[in-house]
C-alpha cells in the first residue's frame, strides 16, 4: 500500500474530485433555495453549509423546520442522518492517520463523497489520501458557493427535479461504490443495504432506515466473510 | 430559535465526525473491525442509493429517477467517465419529465 502515485493517476483523481465538486455544487444550489423557502435566512442557510457540511443532514434539518417540526426532532434527525459520518471517519482515520489541526479539518471534510472517493482509490494509501482531501476541499468550496447562489436566487431553482438533479445524487454514489462491487459478497452487501433502506422507509423516521440498512449490509458482508475470518484467526500464528 | 437549532445541530454533526477519529487504534486492529470499516461505507452508500432512487419522503415510489439510475448503471458498465455518468443520469431523468412520460 505504499507505492508511488503516477502523475496521470494524480490528475485523474483531481479531475474526478473537481467533477464531483461541481456536481455537488449544483445540488447545493437547490439546498440554498429550499432552505430559504423553508423559512431560514440566507445566513442561517450558509451557516449550515459551512458548519454542518453534511448534505443529507442539512436537507433533513430544513425539511423538518419547514414542516414546523420541533427543535429536538430537528437536531436528532440531523444527527441520525449524519451518524454514518462517524463510521466514515473510523474508516478514514486508518488511511489518513491525521494529527493536530489536520485531524480537525479531516473530521469536517469526512462526508459521503470524500470517503467514497477514498474507498474508490484505496489500491494505494497515497491515492486514497489524495482522493479524500481533494474531494473534501473541492466539495466544501463548491457546496458553499452553490448554497450562497441558491439561497440568494431562492425560487429560481426551487424544484431540482426539473433538471434531473435528484437523480444525480444516487448516480454519483453508485459510481463511487462501483469499483468495490467486483466480488459477489460486495454485490450482496449492496443489494441487501439498498433493499432494506427502501423497504424500511415507510416505517421509520427519516435517517433510521439508512442506519438499519447499513447494519444489515455489514452483517451480510461479515456472514459471507466468516470462512475467511475463521482462516485468519486459525492462521494467526503464521 | 432557528439560529440555536442551526448551531447545536452543526456542533452535534461535527462531534459525530470527530468521534470516529478518536476511537483507540487498537479497536481497529481486529480482523472483524477492519472488515466492518471496509463494509460500512459501502453498505451506507448503497442504502442511500436505494433511498434517493426509490423513495420520496416516507413513501416508496418509482419515477424517472429509476430510469436515470439505470442509465448510470449502463454508463458504468461501459466505463464512462464519472461526470458523464452523473450528467447522463440527470439528463435522462430530466428528459423523461420534460416529455411527460414519467414524474
Amino acid at each position: 500500500m505504499s507505492e508511488e502515485l503516477t502523475d496521470a493517476k494524480k490528475r485523474a483523481i483531481r479531475r474526478d474530485a473537481i467533477g464531483l465538486g461541481v456536481g455537488t455544487g449544483a445540488y447545493a444550489l437547490s439546498f440554498g433555495a429550499l432552505s430559504v423557502s423553508a423559512g431560514l435566512s440566507i445566513w442561517q442557510t450558509q451557516a449550515l453549509s459551512l458548519l454542518m457540511f453534511t448534505g443529507a443532514s442539512q436537507f433533513a434539518l430544513i425539511a423538518i423546520l419547514g414542516a414546523g417540526g420541533g427543535a429536538v426532532v430537528a437536531v436528532a434527525t440531523a444527527a441520525l442522518v449524519g451518524s454514518r459520518n462517524a463510521f466514515y471517519s473510523i474508516h478514514m482515520v486508518r488511511v489518513l492517520r491525521p494529527s493536530g489541526w489536520r485531524r480537525l479539518a479531516a473530521a469536517q471534510l469526512t462526508i459521503d463523497e470524500s470517503t467514497g472517493m477514498a474507498v474508490g482509490h484505496d489500491e494505494t494509501d497515497a491515492g486514497a489520501r489524495l482522493a479524500f482531501w481533494s474531494t473534501g476541499i473541492a466539495i466544501f468550496i463548491c457546496w458553499n458557493v452553490g448554497t450562497l447562489i441558491g439561497a440568494v436566487a431562492a425560487g429560481l431553482l426551487d424544484d431540482p427535479a426539473v433538471l434531473g438533479l435528484d437523480a444525480a445524487g444516487p448516480a454519483a454514489f453508485l459510481a463511487l461504490i462501483w469499483p468495490r462491487l467486483t466480488s459477489w459478497s460486495m454485490r450482496a452487501v449492496f443489494a441487501v443495504s439498498m433493499a432494506c433502506a427502501v423497504a424500511f422507509t415507510p416505517f421509520w423516521r427519516p435517517g433510521i432506515p439508512v442506519l438499519i440498512a447499513g447494519a444489515a449490509g455489514v452483517a451480510t458482508g461479515l456472514l459471507l466473510a466468516l470462512p475467511e475470518l475463521r482462516r485468519a484467526r486459525g492462521g494467526g500464528a503464521a | 430559535m432557528i439560529w440555536t437549532i442551526v448551531i447545536v445541530a452543526s456542533i452535534v454533526c461535527y462531534g459525530i465526525k470527530l468521534g470516529g477519529y478518536s476511537v483507540p487504534q487498537r479497536w481497529l486492529d481486529q480482523p472483524v473491525a477492519q472488515r466492518v470499516t471496509v463494509l460500512m461505507p459501502v453498505a451506507l452508500l448503497s442504502a442511500l442509493v436505494g433511498l434517493w432512487t426509490f423513495t420520496s419522503g416516507t413513501t416508496v415510489e418509482v419515477n424517472a429517477r429509476v430510469v436515470g439510475l439505470a442509465t448510470a448503471v449502463v454508463l458504468l458498465v461501459v466505463r464512462a467517465p464519472f461526470l458523464v455518468v452523473i450528467l447522463g443520469a440527470a439528463f435522462v431523468t430530466a428528459g423523461l419529465r420534460a416529455l411527460g412520460w414519467m414524474p
